[in-house]
């Protein structure tokens, strides 16, 4: 009997990445899945971002759990785009308990497009507060309390990032989505929704691991969470995210809320 | 289907009753052997009654009906010797230890002008120097097994925000906080995690005594102060609309840091707090 069993979670992002290991983890625990990724290239991200093949594999892998998905191409940015998914998905799998706004990218390169502040302020901010917007009423009006995590970063607590318009914005946002959390925390507590934030050092993904990223921290090495986790791990897992995520969104942590969560192998506490 | 600390052993400090008794029994459920201690008598300062060594018996009765090993005995944490000597007679029985639950506290109070010299004490040498002995008395145990560990010290929202009434215990519980984070970064190259939890508060004879309904209800006539109306008090300090949390509720925080759900988990500051601290 899994910790999630009859939930149904609304997951931004779950195309690849931290986003599906997140689908699947929840699915694991018996959770059904609603998930949205833009499927599609940003131009001031360097790497190749997630594409319709890749969430189709989500589906394919939560579909092998024996677990119900419904699947949407839908931008964070686009909040009519996102409200038409979301409400696809509950007339498909019933209402909403959990939200995860996961949904995010690095726009960081040794040639950088200008457009790259307003860009990552835009997914990483604006995207998480259109997310959370779209499912709190069905949520509030359902009142049966629910679970909110949303991704920050060691960048949402730390002053990391460097000088870049991406960097710095990856930070601004990252900062932001922790005040995101608290005001909804406080806004959404007599209605029994916990809010919280998770913060993940460097984590083995193509958002990571490819090699505009690698040349972009080539340049500047203290960049790299990695050289400053304080346990012995270059990178955490997408699944060391996702096992935090299903801990905060289980009854277990039915009392906790308006918290900030590393799982940063020790890195914000080293500083 | 294995339990989430299967096969692990754990040092449970303060686990007569309470939440300590809770961390024994959820870390059993999930398949763990369990070390407690527990002063098991009264402390001069502290104005509600304190565990009794019958309490610890029915600690020991309960993790033994789950099937697991349990090796109780009475300690006081200040003493450094017995703490010691506790674990390693515990160590010896079970074979191993992964996982310290350093949750041994006491709760006093008193403006910070007028408290007790002794009421000052007794409150650092338990609730932080104690918390400190158990973890002192861990570490060689944990490096010995060379699998890394998991030490969770058991903090408060007075770890992290100031309560009027009662600085020696908010002092004691931001210490706390600092000796977690200097342990997370001496004891990561050996993958040993340390990290806090802050619980709200929480159903358990710490909070539910004359004692303490005096702290929250001084408006009131004695008789006055019932456990309803003291709910009342006690959920205006949180956000979520709830009196207190359950020993089970940070026991299953103390659970999940303990796992290796949280393996990269380290120098965390983890409340179980209702949204207090945000409030």
């Amino acid at each position: 009997m899994g910790k999630l069993e009859g939930k149904v979670a609304f997951i931004t992002g779950a195309a690849r990445g931290q986003g599906r290991s997140h689908a699947v983890r929840l699915a694991a625990e018996g959770a059904d899945i609603i998930a949205v990724d833009i499927c599609g290239q940003i131009d001031s991200v360097p790497y190749p971002m997630a594409t319709p093949d890749d969430l189709a594999e989500t589906v394919k892998e939560v579909e092998g759990l024996d677990r119900r998905i419904f699947a949407r191409q839908a931008d964070v940015r686009d909040e009519a785009g996102l409200k038409a998914a979301f409400e696809a998905g509950v007339a498909e799998l019933g209402p909403v308990d959990i939200v995860l706004a996961n949904a995010g990218i690095a726009p960081l390169s040794r040639h950088e497009e200008h457009s790259a502040w307003q860009d990552v302020i835009d997914v990483n901010l604006t995207g998480v507060f259109n997310t959370v917007e779209t499912a709190i009423p069905s949520m509030i009006e359902r009142g049966q309390g629910g679970a909110i995590v949303l991704t920050s970063s060691t960048a949402g607590i730390n002053g990391i990032g460097g000088p870049s318009r991406g960097g710095l914005g990856y930070a601004a946002a990252k900062h932001g989505v922790v005040g995101l959390m608290r005001v909804y925390a406080n806004n959404l507590a007599p209605h029994r929704i916990r809010v919280t934030t998770v913060h993940p050092t460097g984590v083995r993904t193509p958002m990571v691991v490819n090699d505009a990223m690698g040349e972009f921290l080539a340049q500047d090495p203290s960049l790299s969470n990695a050289m400053a986790n304080a346990l012995p791990v270059d990178m955490v897992e997408a699944v060391d995210i996702s096992n935090a995520i299903v801990w905060l969104v289980s009854d277990d942590a039915r009392y906790v809320t308006g918290i900030t969560v590393p799982v940063d192998a020790g890195f914000t506490n080293k500083k | 289907m294995a339990g989430r600390v299967e096969g692990k052993v754990a040092f449970v400090t303060g686990a007569a009753r309470g939440q300590g008794r809770s961390h024994a029994i959820r870390l059993a459920e999930e398949g763990a052997d369990i070390i407690a201690i527990d002063i098991a008598g009264q402390v001069d300062s502290v104005p509600y009654a304190m565990a009794t060594p019958d309490d610890l018996a029915q600690t020991v009765k309960e993790v033994e009906a789950l099937d697991r090993r349990i090796v109780a005995t009475q300690a006081d944490v200040r003493d450094y010797g017995a703490v010691k000597a506790a674990l390693d007679d515990g160590v010896a029985q079970l074979g191993r230890l992964d996982i310290v639950a350093a949750n041994a506290g006491i709760f006093s109070f008193g403006k910070a002008d007028v408290l007790e010299e002794q009421t000052w004490q007794d409150m650092i040498d338990v609730n932080l120097t104690g918390v400190w002995h158990a973890a002192k008395a861990a570490i060689p145990h944990l490096k010995a097994g060379g699998r890394g560990g998991s030490i969770v010290l058991t903090s408060s929202t007075a770890g992290l925000m100031p309560f009027e009434n009662m600085a020696h215990y908010t002092s004691a519980k931001h210490g706390v906080v600092g000796l977690m984070r200097v342990l997370a970064v001496e004891l990561a190259p050996d993958f040993i995690r340390a990290n806090s939890v802050h619980p709200t508060s929480v159903n358990t004879d710490m909070i539910q005594n004359a004692a303490t309904y005096e702290l929250f209800a001084p408006d009131l006539a004695p008789e006055q102060r019932t456990k309803e109306v003291l709910g009342e008090r006690f959920q205006t300090l949180n956000a979520l609309p709830i009196k207190w949390v359950e020993p089970r509720d940070i026991s299953n925080a103390v659970l999940f840091l303990a796992s290796d759900e949280a393996r990269y988990i380290t120098g965390v500051t983890l409340p179980v707090d209702a949204g207090s601290l945000l409030k």
